[in-house]
C-alpha cells in the first residue's frame, strides 16, 4: 500500500521539455523528498504523480496498478499545497469535510472523521471559522486535516512550509515528521530547502533540470554524492570546489591551524554564529574557501591560516562532473 | 491543471458562445453584402441585380458628405472634451476635500442616463429657446435675441449632450487609474524637488497614458454609432451622422438596398478608423 | 506638497469640486423637480421652485395615457432576461478560457491553406448555385442560407481553431461592429415579409414577426453584450487561484461539483458585477430599441423618445416619465462604480 512506480516518465510543454525521462520506485511508508533548485521540475513531477498534469509519455503505477490515464480523484492521493488552497467561502469544518462529501461518505461517519482530524491537529476550537480568520500555521493545519481525513494511499506535499516564518517552519517540520511516524503512510514531499530535505527524509531525490541526479538516504548523499551538482547542493555551507572542479571538500572537513597545514590562506571574513564560526578564506590560487570552526574562533579578518583537509573526506570529480574513486 | 480531459470539456463549453458570436458577426454581414448589390425598395416590386448602383447612390446622396463630416466632427470634439476634461476632473476628484464621495456620485451620474432621456431633457428643459434654462440665462444678461440651440447650431448641441454623457466615463476611468498611482512616487518626486506641474507632467501623465488610450478606443467605438441623440431631437437633416443616414435610407426612403450598402460603408469606415486608432495609440497598450 | 495651508487648499477644492459636481448633475436634478410640478409650472426657473406647488399628478397622467407599467416591465424583462441568457453562454465560455486555455492554434493557417479553403468553398458554392438556380436566388432563400454557410465555413474554421487570447480579442472585436451595418440584415430577419417569414414546407414560419417582439429583443441584446460579459467573467475567473480548483480535483470533485461548489461561490462578486453592468447596458440601449420596437415590446428608451414630437405642453410629463426610467440605473451605477470600471474598459483598467 502506497508504493509508486514511475517508468520513463516524460513531460514536455510543446517544445519545452521539463522532464526528459524519470524512473523512480517509491517504497511503502517511506518519507521521500524531491529536492532541487527552482525550475528543476520537482513540482512538475509531483503534479504528474497527483494527476494534475498529463504525462507526455511513460507510465505511472500505484501499488502495481497503472494510473497514467486516471484522473486525480481515482488515484486515492491527498495533496497539501504551498498556498494551502483552502476553500475561502467554507468554514474549517466544511473544508475538512469536503473530500468526504465528494466521496459520498454518510454524514455520521463524516462528522466523526472531521472531529477526529480536528482533535489531532488542535483545530477543534476553530471548526466554525473561515480561513481568512486563521493564522498561517492554522491554515496549514486545516490543509493537512483535509488531507488526512480521507486516509489516502499516500500524501503529497508541495513546498508546504515555504510560506511560513522561520520559527513556525521548524515547528511544523517536527509536526509533519510526527504525523508520518504515527500514520506510517507514504509521503512524497517537495522542497527547495535542502535542510528540510536532510532532516525529514528517509530518502532524497535530487533533481536538476528535470533529471534525477541521485536517489539515496540523506547521509548517503552527504557522504557519497555521485556528481558535482549533488555535492554542491547538499550540505550547507556549500562544498568547496578547487582545482577546476575536480576536487571537493566540505567546510566542516577542513582543520585550521595558525602554524602548519597543507594549504595557506588569509581570512577575509568571519561569520560568528555562536555555535560555529564560518571563515571565508582567500586561498590564493585555490580561490575562495569556506572553513567551519567549532564555537568561537580566534581567527579574524586579515589573519594568516593553515588549512588541512581530512584525507578521506576529499571528493574527486571528472571532467563531466561525475564523482570518481571511493 | 490543463489536462487533456479538461481541455476537451473546455472546447465544448466554449463552443456555444463562439458559435453564437460567429453567427452574429458574419450572418448579418453576408446578408448585407447580398442586399447591397440588389435593387430592393420596400415599396416597389422591382428587384434584381443592381451592381454598384446602391453604393453610387449612397455616396452621391446630398447628405453623404455632410453626414460624414458631422460624424468626424462629433467623434473628434467629444474625444477632446472628454479626455481633457476627464483628466482635469480626475485630478480634482483625487484631491482631499469635504464630501468627496457625494461629489463623485454627482459627477458620474450623467453617464447612467439613457440617451433618449438626456437628449429630450437637454433639448426641452435646458436649450429650449423660449422656456429653457440657457434662454433664461441669456435674458438675465440682457440679451434680446435668444440662441435657438437646436435650430441654429444642432451639431454643437448634439456634441454638448454627448460630451455631458461621456465626460463622467472618462473621469471615472482616469480617476480609478490615478488612484492606483503609488503614493510613494509622489513622495519620491517631492524629495527630488519636483513641483506640482513637473509632477503632473513627468509622473502623472505617463501613468495615465494607458488608461487614456483605452478611453479613446472605447469612446470611439461608441461615438461612431451615436444614434438616439440625433433621432430623438429631430436634427437628422442638419446634424445627422453616417448611422443616421443609413437609418433614414431605410426609414424614410424605404430603400433596403441602399441602406444595406450604406451599412457596409459604415462597417468599412469603422474598421479603417479602428485600424489606425490601434496603430497610433496601441503602442501604449501592452501587447 | 507643502503641508501648510492644507485647510485652505481643501476649501478651495471643495468649492471648485462641488460647483462642477452640481453643474454636471443639474439637468438630472431639474428633471426631478419638474416631475413634481404641474404642467404649467414645470417651466419655472430655479428662483421660483419653492413657491409653486408640488404634485404627483404627472405620474398618474403618464400611466393613464400610455400604460407606463408595460414599458417598465418590458425594460426590466429585456434587461434581466438577456443578462441571464448571457450568463448561460458566458460562464462556461469564460471558465473554459480561464482554466483550460489553448496556447497553440489547433490549425496552422498559412497563406496557402487560407487560399485553398476559400477558393474551395467559393467554387463549391458557385457550382451549386449555377447548376441549380442559375444564380437567381429570389424564391430560394433556403439555398441562399446554405450558400451562406458554405461562404462562412472558412471563417468558422478559423475562429474555432484560435488560441485563447486571440479568441478573446476576436470576441471583443464583434462588439465593435457598427449597428448601422447590421440594421438592414436584422430588420429583414425580424420582419414579417422579410427573410424568415414564409411557409418553408418542413416548418411553417408564416406567423413569424419579431418586429416589436419581446422575445425577439432578448437574444439580440444578449448577442450585443455577450463579448463584454465573457470578457469580464474571464478576468474575474482568472483571479481565482488555480490551486484551489486543483485541491478540489484532488478531493475527488468532478467538473460539475468543481463549478457549482467551488468556482461559482468564489466568483459570485464578479458575476454580480458583470450582471449589473449588463443590466445598465441593456436598460439604456437605444439604437435597436428605437428601430425594432413599437408598442408591445417597447422598452423605456423607446417610450421616452415618443415625447420628441408631442402635442401641447409635455415637459412635466416627460420629466415624470424620465425620472422613473433613470432612477433605477442611477442607483445601480452609484453603488457599483469600481466594478463598472473594469467592465467598461474591457478589463484594461482595474
Amino acid at each position: 500500500m502506497g508504493t509508486f512506480q514511475l517508468s520513463k516518465v516524460r513531460k514536455a510543454f510543446g517544445d519545452a521539455v521539463i522532464i526528459p525521462g524519470a524512473d523512480l520506485a517509491i517504497l511503502e511508508g517511506e518519507f521521500i523528498v524531491f529536492v532541487g533548485p527552482s525550475g528543476c521540475g520537482k513540482s512538475t513531477l509531483l503534479r504528474l504523480i497527483a494527476g494534475l498534469e498529463d504525462v507526455t509519455s511513460g507510465t505511472i503505477g500505484i501499488d502495481g496498478k497503472d494510473v497514467t490515464e486516471a484522473p486525480p480523484s481515482e488515484r486515492g492521493l491527498a495533496m497539501v499545497f504551498q498556498s494551502y488552497a483552502l476553500y475561502p467561502h467554507m468554514s474549517v469544518r466544511d473544508n475538512i469535510a469536503f473530500p468526504l462529501k465528494m466521496h459520498k461518505v454518510p454524514k455520521a461517519e463524516m462528522d466523526a472523521k472531521v472531529a477526529e482530524a480536528a482533535a489531532k491537529l488542535n483545530l477543534t476550537d476553530y471548526l466554525d471559522r473561515k480561513p481568512r480568520q486563521l493564522s498561517g500555521g492554522q491554515r496549514q493545519r486545516v490543509a493537512i486535516g483535509r488531507a488526512i481525513v480521507r486516509e489516502p494511499t499516500a500524501f503529497l506535499f508541495d513546498e508546504p512550509l515555504s510560506n511560513l516564518d522561520a520559527a513556525l517552519r521548524v515547528n511544523m517540520r517536527v509536526e509533519i515528521m510526527q504525523m508520518h511516524k504515527e500514520m506510517k503512510a507514504t509521503m512524497i514531499y517537495v522542497t527547495h530547502d535542502q535542510v528540510e530535505a536532510m532532516t525529514m527524509a528517509d530518502r532524497i531525490v535530487v533533481l536538476n533540470r528535470g533529471n534525477i541526479e541521485q536517489v539515496g538516504s540523506p547521509l548517503e548523499l552527504y557522504n557519497k554524492p555521485n556528481s558535482l551538482f549533488v555535492a554542491g547542493f547538499i550540505g550547507s555551507p556549500k562544498m568547496n570546489f578547487i582545482e577546476d572542479n575536480s576536487l571537493g571538500v566540505r567546510p566542516e572537513h577542513i582543520a585550521l591551524s595558525d602554524k602548519k597545514g597543507d594549504w595557506q590562506g588569509t581570512v577575509k571574513l568571519a561569520e560568528h554564529l555562536g555555535s560555529d564560526t564560518f571563515l571565508h578564506v582567500d586561498g590564493g590560487q585555490r580561490g575562495q574557501l569556506t572553513v567551519r570552526a567549532n564555537g568561537e574562533s580566534a581567527f579574524g579578518p586579515g589573519t594568516m591560516v593553515w588549512m588541512t583537509p581530512e584525507k578521506d573526506r576529499i571528493h574527486h570529480f571528472d571532467k563531466s562532473g561525475k564523482a570518481v574513486g571511493k | 491543471m490543463a489536462t487533456s480531459h479538461s481541455q476537451s470539456l473546455g472546447k465544448w463549453a466554449l463552443a456555444p458562445s463562439l458559435a453564437a458570436l460567429t453567427a452574429w458577426a458574419f450572418v448579418p454581414l453576408s446578408i448585407a453584402i447580398y442586399f447591397a448589390f440588389l435593387r430592393y425598395n420596400l415599396q416597389s416590386d422591382n428587384t434584381g441585380w443592381y451592381g454598384l448602383s446602391n453604393f453610387y447612390y449612397f455616396f452621391s446622396d446630398p447628405y453623404f458628405l455632410k453626414d460624414l463630416f458631422n460624424t468626424i466632427v462629433l467623434v473628434f470634439s467629444t474625444l477632446v472634451i472628454t479626455v481633457v476634461g476627464g483628466v482635469f476632473l480626475a485630478i480634482l476628484l483625487d484631491q482631499p476635500f469635504w464630501g468627496r464621495g457625494i461629489v463623485r456620485v454627482l459627477m458620474i451620474s450623467p453617464f447612467f442616463i439613457m440617451p433618449t432621456v438626456s437628449s429630450l431633457v437637454w433639448k426641452n428643459l435646458i436649450m429650449h429657446p423660449v422656456f429653457g434654462l440657457f434662454a433664461a440665462i441669456q435674458k438675465f444678461f440682457g440679451a434680446t435675441q435668444v440662441l435657438d440651440w437646436f435650430g441654429t447650431v444642432p451639431l454643437l448641441s448634439v456634441i454638448i449632450i454627448v460630451s455631458w454623457q461621456w465626460l463622467p466615463y472618462a473621469a471615472l476611468i482616469l480617476l480609478t487609474a490615478l488612484q492606483s498611482l503609488d503614493e510613494e512616487q509622489k513622495d519620491a518626486s517631492e524629495i527630488d524637488g519636483a513641483g506640482p506641474i513637473s509632477y503632473f507632467r513627468y509622473i502623472v501623465l505617463p501613468h495615465l497614458s494607458r488608461p487614456i488610450t483605452v478611453v479613446i478606443l472605447i469612446e470611439t467605438i461608441f461615438l461612431l454609432n451615436i444614434f438616439a441623440e440625433i433621432k430623438v431631437t429631430s436634427v437628422g437633416g442638419f446634424a445627422g451622422n453616417l448611422t443616421y443616414l443609413v437609418f433614414s435610407q431605410l426609414n424614410d426612403a424605404n430603400d433596403v438596398g441602399e441602406a444595406a450598402a450604406g451599412g457596409l460603408v459604415a462597417v468599412v469606415l469603422a474598421n479603417i478608423v479602428s485600424y489606425f486608432l490601434v496603430r497610433i495609440v496601441g503602442k501604449n497598450l501592452e501587447g | 506638497m507643502p503641508r501648510k495651508s492644507s485647510s485652505g487648499r481643501k476649501l478651495v477644492f471643495t468649492i471648485i469640486a462641488w460647483t462642477i459636481g452640481l453643474l454636471m448633475f443639474f439637468p438630472i436634478f431639474w428633471t426631478a423637480v419638474a416631475a413634481f410640478k404641474t404642467e404649467s409650472d414645470a417651466y419655472t426657473l430655479p428662483q421660483n421652485w419653492l413657491s409653486t406647488p408640488w404634485t404627483l399628478e404627472n405620474f398618474g397622467i403618464v400611466q393613464e395615457r400610455s400604460n407606463y407599467v408595460r414599458y417598465i416591465l418590458n425594460t426590466i424583462g429585456i434587461a434581466f432576461l438577456s443578462t441571464l441568457l448571457g450568463l448561460l453562454f458566458a460562464v462556461p465560455a469564460a471558465w473554459s478560457m480561464a482554466f483550460s486555455p489553448v496556447t497553440k492554434p489547433s490549425i496552422d493557417w498559412s497563406g496557402k491553406r487560407w487560399l485553398g479553403t476559400i477558393l474551395g468553398c467559393a467554387a463549391v458554392a458557385g457550382l451549386i448555385l449555377y447548376v441549380s438556380v442559375n444564380w437567381d436566388l429570389t424564391g430560394h432563400p433556403l439555398l441562399g442560407m446554405l450558400m451562406l454557410i458554405l461562404f462562412i465555413t472558412p471563417i468558422v474554421l478559423w475562429v474555432f481553431s484560435r488560441n485563447t487570447t486571440d479568441a478573446l480579442l476576436w470576441m471583443l472585436s464583434t462588439k465593435m461592429m457598427p449597428p448601422a451595418g447590421a440594421l438592414i440584415p436584422i430588420y429583414l430577419i425580424f420582419n414579417r415579409n422579410g427573410l424568415v417569414f414564409k411557409d418553408w414546407g418542413w416548418i411553417d414560419l408564416s406567423e413569424w414577426n419579431l418586429i416589436d417582439s419581446f422575445w425577439g429583443m432578448i437574444p439580440l441584446m444578449m448577442l450585443l453584450n455577450l463579448p463584454i460579459i465573457i470578457w469580464m467573467l474571464y478576468t474575474y475567473f482568472k483571479e481565482i487561484p488555480t490551486e484551489i480548483l486543483e485541491a478540489a480535483r484532488m478531493d475527488g470533485a468532478n467538473v460539475w461539483n468543481e463549478l457549482t461548489k467551488i468556482l461559482t461561490p468564489m466568483a459570485v462578486p464578479g458575476i454580480v458585477s458583470t450582471c449589473l453592468l449588463n443590466l445598465i447596458l441593456a436598460w439604456n440601449e437605444a439604437f435597436w430599441s428605437l428601430n425594432l420596437t413599437n408598442k408591445y415590446a417597447a422598452p423605456l428608451s423607446f417610450f421616452i423618445s415618443e415625447y420628441s414630437s408631442p402635442e401641447g405642453q409635455f415637459w412635466a410629463k416627460l420629466s415624470a416619465a424620465s425620472l422613473m426610467a433613470i432612477v433605477p440605473i442611477l442607483i445601480v451605477g452609484w453603488f457599483s462604480q469600481r466594478q463598472l470600471v473594469r467592465g467598461l474598459t474591457f478589463g484594461a483598467v482595474k
